[in-house]
């Protein structure tokens, strides 16, 4: 069988992961591939933990990655970079967004907050994740909402795609008077 | 050339139904099948479409429509199709006139639902014709299949989704020739015999129905949608819906019968499947209707010893599987080890108008009987504000039926306000009728917010964002012989408590209608400066805990207790915990 290429993307909501995979899948697409994108949708919106799954090669199947068998975890948020660890590959490779969402449970008091959680982040992607700080890349931008095209700019740094289809899939996506600075945004991740 | 497009499951069903030249669409929103109306509400130059009040009205549209000519789909969830059940055993007596098409999308694992019901038994019990796609381009070209097929046979076909056929995305190649499929209404005459079902005329269409299945199921013997992929005879697997795709990764060189024509059953191919193979498995998702099926046909199915017929089937289980039939050894993946994380669950947004009531109703220990909505997370502590949540509607009727039990207790029915247009008028009448004393809280936002933001009676717009009646729910109530219709603002935290308090205590039946508009809906445009909480004053303690906001924080200590703290960026200035805090310590930022 073809070598597939999973691709999980985790975070909270309202993040624009979905955005995100959307734009993934669709850069995958341009480049000829098979592609699939499978997502939960429902309570997302209400600051909840969201997930989105990208797969790409020549015939993809399954819409869903395998337990473990993740090849690139992209997360937006350092808790749930921690959390999804067990879907990544031993070899995998991961983008990380050095921000920090405090949930709801821990400044409310309900459950204590992970004890030495940058350590903890650090043990688990020791030497194969990227880190950003995608809100101050997205600030020089000059739009703190483009914060996800930089991740994906970090991320097409892991993937072979040229930088000419990430960018034709933005345009597909977003309407014509954010497609610039989007790709501002994308190009200041892929600097990175 | 080809025409491909990059499609949800949901989507490609909007597509198809376009192609096929579909003329009425009708749909109460629910996940996962939301996207497929408002897919074709894009349409709506070809396609009248609407949100209706509830599943069985859409179910009823989709009926009449049919009997007048004309191409129809109608799209809900699983436990939407519980509540059109009554129109639909009946119409599939009767029979088509223009195609039907109903879509069930079930929801395995429950993502977002009450229950993981097999709706493939329904259609199984209605006798109808039952597509199971497998991706975006099956659902896109079963649905251009489906209206013809109605037609053809005059069946009612089910198109069964799940949640992973209906959210996830793939190609789909929707061909040069894509348009329109535009067609006139087939021709409508008045047909007492065939249309009208009394029991004199539903004798004979019992016999109709019988002969249909027969039709069906040599329909099904020829159907493009089901075929057998070759491969190592030593091993068959009889496979529908996504499973397929799983049973494709995990027994790739095995022989495979991939049946998207799923009811009735095609017997004949599934005898030839089986005598091809040595040994027969069926491999699908939540209950073993296609297992039955297959041996009801005569074929042994082979067992696997740790099958489940429940929760989402996918690539781990098979794995799982396929150690046990081959003797093959699995591993399921090492994992780090991780302490106990925090949970991040969702909850009620910052700002959410459905705050206050749950707030004061935990405040004066009331028995709440919940429903179906954003609401249900009511539920979550430290609101802990409700004592149970069945299914649409079921609020009031169940918080009358405890007052019934004899339950001390004061009970409140909470229910939103497209639920209470969906199934929670009848409820309230029959507390009306009955003599009942429940205290019906409406919680108002004018949107149906959980499934993100349709339209509703409520609302005065229509689907497609015309301006309509805007239907109130205290003059309804007032109609139907509510004495006690109050109408209160969401964001005064002292005017809800006390109309509970003094509703729940009223020998009655009670209204308050509690309006406040969703805060996503709105753009949180309550109020969007936020609030800020001096520390000098906060005693800590605890008062604004209780709300359960996500904008407000532990701040430093104060010997066991914490000071609060506001999050300026997930505050929208909402002013409830501004008015519980006794001690002034909290205000707008705003000068």
């Amino acid at each position: 069988m073809s070598k597939i290429v999973n691709v999980t993307l985790v975070g909270v909501g309202g993040q624009g992961i979905l955005l995100t995979s959307e734009i993934l899948a669709r850069t995958a697409a341009l480049a000829g591939l098979d592609v699939k994108k499978s997502e939960i949708h429902g309570m997302s919106q209400r600051g909840g933990s969201v997930s989105s799954q990208v797969r790409f090669g020549d015939c993809v199947y399954s819409p869903i990655i395998p337990d473990g068998e993740t090849d690139i975890l992209v997360s937006f948020e350092q808790l749930e970079a921690i959390r999804c660890v067990g879907m990544l590959k031993a070899e995998g490779k991961a983008v990380i967004d050095t921000r920090k969402i405090v949930p709801v449970t821990v400044s409310s008091g309900q459950q204590p907050p992970v004890e030495n959680q940058d350590e903890l982040l650090a043990s688990l992607y020791a030497n194969r994740a990227i880190m950003v700080d995608s809100i101050e890349q997205a600030t020089k931008v000059g739009n703190t909402r483009t914060a996800n095209l930089v991740i994906a700019g970090a991320l097409s740094k892991l993937l072979d795609f040229p930088a000419e289809l990430w960018h034709e899939a933005i345009r597909t996506r977003l309407p014509a008077k954010l497609v610039d600075i989007n790709i501002q945004a994308f190009e200041a991740g892929r600097a990175l | 050339m080809s025409n491909k497009k990059f499609l949800s499951g949901n989507e490609a069903i909007a597509y198809g139904a376009y192609r096929a030249g579909c003329h009425v669409a009708a749909a109460y929103p629910g996940t996962p099948s939301t996207e497929i109306l408002e897919n074709i509400a894009k349409f709506k130059g070809e396609i009248n479409c609407e949100w209706s009040v509830n599943e069985k009205v859409a179910m009823e549209v989709g009926v009449g429509a049919s009997i007048a000519g004309a191409r129809t789909l109608v799209a809900m969830k699983h436990v939407g199709l519980n509540v059109a059940m009554d129109p639909l055993m009946t119409y599939t007596y009767v029979g088509t006139n223009g195609g039907m098409v109903v879509i069930s999308a079930d929801d395995p694992g429950m993502h977002s639902s009450q229950n993981e019901q097999d709706n493939r038994c329904l259609v199984k019990f209605a006798r109808a014709a039952q597509f199971e796609p497998a991706n975006s381009q099956e659902a896109y070209d079963m649905t251009r299949e489906a209206f013809d097929l109605s037609e053809r046979t005059g069946s009612i076909v089910f198109i069964r989704m799940t949640t992973r056929t209906s959210h996830s995305s793939s190609l789909v190649d929707l061909g040069d020739d894509f348009a329109y499929g535009a067609r006139e209404p087939k021709p409508y005459e008045k047909n007492i015999k065939k249309t009208v079902a009394v029991p004199a005329n539903a004798r004979v269409m019992r016999f109709d129905i019988e002969n249909r299945l027969n039709t069906l199921r040599a329909e099904a013997e020829a159907s493009v949608f089901n075929r057998i992929e070759e491969g190592d005879k030593r091993i068959g697997i009889i496979t529908c819906a996504v499973s397929y795709q799983y049973v494709k990764e995990v027994f790739p060189e095995y022989s495979i019968l991939k049946l998207g024509f799923t009811n009735p059953l095609p017997t004949e191919l599934v005898r030839k499947f089986a005598a091809m193979v040595d040994k027969v498995y069926v491999v699908e998702e939540l209950d073993p209707v296609l297992r039955e099926a297959v041996i009801d046909a005569g074929v042994k199915v082979e067992n696997f010893s740790t099958e489940l017929s429940m929760m989402e089937q996918n690539v781990d289980r098979l794995r799982a599987l396929r150690a046990e039939l081959t003797g093959e050894t699995y591993t399921p993946p090492a994992k780090p080890e991780l302490p106990a994380l925090p949970v991040r669950p969702p909850v009620l947004c910052a700002g959410c108008s459905h705050r206050t009531v749950f707030y004061s109703l935990a405040k004066l220990k009331a028995t709440v009987s919940g429903d179906i909505g954003c609401y249900t997370l009511g539920c979550v502590p430290p609101l802990s504000a409700m004592d149970t949540t069945i299914c649409m509607g079921a609020s009031i009727g169940a918080a009358f039926g405890m007052q019934k039990a004899g339950l001390k207790n004061r009970v409140a029915a909470v229910i939103g306000d497209s639920t209470f247009f969906h199934s929670g008028i009848t409820g309230l009448i029959d507390v009306v009728y009955n003599k009942g004393a429940v205290t019906v809280v409406v919680l108002d936002n004018r949107i149906t917010g959980m499934t993100g933001h349709q339209q509703n009676p409520g609302s005065g717009k229509t689907l497609l964002g015309e301006d309509t009646v805007q239907v109130s729910i205290a003059e309804v109530a007032r109609a139907v012989g509510v004495r006690r219709v109050r109408e209160v603002d969401a964001y005064n935290q002292k005017e809800v408590e006390e109309a509970l308090a003094e509703e729940l205590d009223a020998p009655e039946p009670s209204v308050i209608v509690v309006f406040g508009s969703c805060v996503i809906a709105a753009k949180r445009n309550v109020n969007a400066t936020p609030y800020q909480i001096d520390a000098d004053k906060c005693m800590a303690c605890g008062s604004c805990f209780k709300l359960g906001c996500p904008a407000i924080i532990r701040g430093e200590a104060k010997g066991k207790l914490f000071k609060a703290q506001i999050d300026p960026a997930v505050c929208i200035g909402c002013d409830v915990c501004a008015q519980l805090c006794k001690f002034g310590a909290i205000s707008s930022t705003a000068k």
